[in-house]
């Protein structure tokens, strides 16, 4: 997994409640077998005029004028501003990958969807709640002000706007442990082995009917 | 000194009063990290094509081995076709796909395997508890967010991704936080023509699409124990779209009675020794709960949704709202968006609005019950001439048969409804099966987003009955007038 200490970037705000996995990336992306190349089909029905189907040349498609993510002000945006319930719907672990093939490293908003949430930690993209009252703040000084930027600091477990006002956020201690060293969940489990199989063999025992 | 025993007696009682969400965790904790965080050992792993091949192949290269193999059941049901199964799978991105599981499952081994064609495929969460694979106490979890559907069970039963799929596979346990709890308790009795599909959409309704995010949802009352497993399968199938990772109910009689003679449900001594554990899956007396809704079944009238999420939500007696109705200026443009996808006015009565195509299905509604409460609408009546396409997709080859038995295919095909091979299909339409842009669908299953049905299309959630009402009437019609 990438790790994440200090970032800084560019941001784009997508002003919509409820924005859901199908949205984040089209079911017809999902026959793929591999885990990258999702980036230019994220928000497929909303970023192009046309429909969109696996193998096309996406260079070669119309882009939606109107949509947030392709006008120029917001080219090469690596933080993500949305609303609340982010990342609704199915526990698609696709629509994490999408978001961060298409270059985001960090979500900001008011909540999120729990499966979504879990999964963007897994692969070091790093979903952060805010109290709404920020998020508004924050949608209006992106909107007016071009180029803003803003610094996640994970460590201190800030968004550092750039007039220097600081905004908390919480995280899980163990999933900002393994974020700030890009540690692999499988590889810290499997320290646990030994307890694994105790806990298994004990369970054989007592409820045989789980290990026909 | 008595007192002093009294009060350290009652302490005790506290302490040992249980929700079932707790007993659940309590038997699955493996470890537990300072942060609170803890490593469950997870007893069923469901599996299907979509989610897993990236996980498989992830295992493979880091030199991995499944952990237990026997925990595995898998299925194709996604991409699947659901006519001319002679052709196979034409599509050839969903081809590889499929032959991917395939292969992984053929290297890796399962405990079963219901394949494209097998007589028991079918949707993944309809074949579990079908075949006794999903039994009470267990933790399930699949790579899909409507595993839900198992706490039915009173399982502990979480939608995971895809990463979480190879966790599961190389350590046989998830990383979990524990929830906090909701009881939701439905009290009375609902009335002829409601369902467990409009008591769930009721819910979603009343507490919004992210009202249960954060709780594990426990289902309770006497509206919901009267309920079939099948009722049951159906409100937890859709905990998912209140916001909660899961949802389950307490063992009584009924799963009991469901799980006896399933072809992995236990036998024998060993079948009692289970009961006897099952019987203690129950929420304490005095339990406490985090929080509580409570819904009154009487209330509750057939449900019909009007946007592009679950929460926007009405009787059949209701109508479309205009986004003034609404304060919150998110929400307000929303539903605005909302309304404009879906081609809808404000105010137009529900019953008013016409159909393209209905869909009866998904792991919400495609269950032998689901499918007799249509049949019996359908039953000496035809679909209305504006209606270009009925489909009835059973859940599983098992349901398929079992329906066909009872003779329910030649309602549906006499009343000019197409009858299916089991799958997803239009639930999702990742297959053929799908609305084009602009069509408007009455449907069973149990996301109504932007595009869920095909890009463009419009999609009304509802219960079987009240589908099949559609379709014969060609608009939203009250079930409970036609029967
Ligand atoms: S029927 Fe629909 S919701 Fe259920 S597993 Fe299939 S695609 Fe997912």
């Amino acid at each position: 997994m990438e790790k994440f200490i200090r970032h800084e970037g560019l941001v784009v705000p997508l002003d919509r409640a409820n924005v859901d996995t199908d949205a984040i990336i089209p079911k017809q992306f999902l026959k793929s077998i591999k885990r990258s190349g999702f980036g230019p089909n994220a928000f497929d029905e909303w970023r192009y005029m046309d429909h969109g189907e696996p193998g096309m040349d996406n260079s070669r498609r119309v882009r939606n004028p109107n949509f947030v993510l392709n006008q120029e002000r917001y080219q090469g945006a690596s933080i993500l501003l949305a609303r609340a319930n982010f990342g609704c719907g199915s526990s698609r672990e696709h629509a994490p990958w999408a978001l961060q093939d298409f270059g985001f490293r960090a979500i900001l908003a008011e909540s999120f969807a729990d499966i979504f949430f879990n999964n963007c930690f897994k692969i070091g993209l790093l979903p952060i709640v805010l109290p709404k009252a920020e998020l508004d703040a924050l949608f209006g000084l992106t909107e007016h002000t071009p180029g803003y930027r803003l610094t996640v600091d994970l460590p201190g477990q800030r968004v550092i706007r750039p007039d220097g006002h600081a905004i908390g956020f919480a995280v899980d201690a163990f999933r900002k442990e393994c974020l700030l060293n890009g540690w692999d969940d499988i590889g810290l489990t499997l320290r646990h082995e030994e307890k694994i199989r105790a806990f298994e063999a004990r369970r054989r025992v007592e409820q045989p009917w789980l290990f026909v | 000194m008595g007192c002093a025993i009294i009060a350290r007696f009652e302490a005790a009682a506290e302490i040992m009063s249980k929700t079932l969400y707790d007993k659940l965790w309590e038997s699955h904790v493996v470890h537990t990290e300072e942060d609170g965080t803890a490593l469950l050992y997870i007893d069923r792993h469901l599996v299907h094509e979509v989610t897993s091949p990236q996980a498989f192949e992830g295992l493979r290269l880091a030199g991995r081995k499944p952990w237990r193999v026997s925990s595995i059941v898998a299925t194709a049901d996604h991409n699947t076709p659901t006519t001319h199964w002679e052709r196979g799978i034409e599509d050839p991105v969903a081809r590889q796909q499929i032959e991917t599981l395939n292969a992984n499952i053929r290297e890796v081994g399962a405990l079963a395997f219901f394949p494209f064609k097998d007589k028991r495929q079918g949707i993944v969460h309809v074949i579990g508890p079908e075949n006794g694979a999903t039994l009470p106490g267990m933790t399930v979890v699949c790579g899909d967010s409507h595993t839900s559907t198992h706490g039915a069970f009173a399982c502990l039963a979480h939608g995971i991704g895809t990463s979480e799929v190879e966790h599961v596979l190389a350590t046989q346990c998830l990383l979990q936080k524990k929830s906090k709890t909701l009881l939701v308790r439905v009290e009375g009795k609902v009335g002829a023509g409601v369902t467990a599909k409009d008591i769930a959409l009721a819910l979603i309704g009343k507490i919004g699409t992210a009202g249960g995010t954060g709780y594990a949802i426990e289902f309770g009352g006497a509206a919901i124990r009267a309920l079939s497993m099948e009722g049951r399968m159906t409100v937890c199938n859709m905990a998912i779209e209140a916001g909660a990772r899961v949802g389950f109910v307490a063992v009584d009689e009924t799963t009991i009675a469901y799980l006896r003679g399933r072809p992995f449900s236990p036998k024998g001594d060993v079948w009692d020794k289970a009961v006897a554990y099952w019987r203690t899956l129950v929420s304490d007396e005095d339990a406490k709960f985090d929080a509580v809704v409570e819904l009154d079944a009487r209330q509750i009238i057939p449900q019909v949704t009007w946007g592009t999420s679950p929460e926007m939500v009405t009787g059949i007696d209701g109508m479309v709202p205009a986004p003034e109705d609404f304060s919150d200026p998110v929400k307000r443009e929303g539903v605005a968006r909302a309304l404009a996808y879906m081609g809808l006015t404000p105010r137009t009565p529900i019953q008013q609005i016409k159909v393209d195509k209905v869909f009866i299905g998904s792991c919400t509604n495609s269950r032998i019950e689901d499918l007799r409460a249509a049949a019996a609408v359908a039953r000496g009546r035809h679909i209305a001439t504006n209606v270009k396409l009925a489909l009835v997709v059973p859940g599983s080859g098992l349901v398929k048969q079992q329906a066909e038995d009872e003779g329910l295919d030649k309602v549906f095909l006499a009343a000019g409804f197409e009858w299916r091979q089991p799958g997803c299909s239009m639930c999702l339409a990742m297959n053929d099966d799908r609305l084009s842009p602009g069509e408007r669908c009455a449907s069973t299953s149990n996301r109504n987003f932007e595009g869920r049905q095909g890009a463009g299309g419009r999609t009304h959630l509802l219960s079987p009955a009240m589908a099949a009402a559609a379709a014969i009437a060609g608009h939203f019609v009250d079930v409970r007038e036609l029967l």
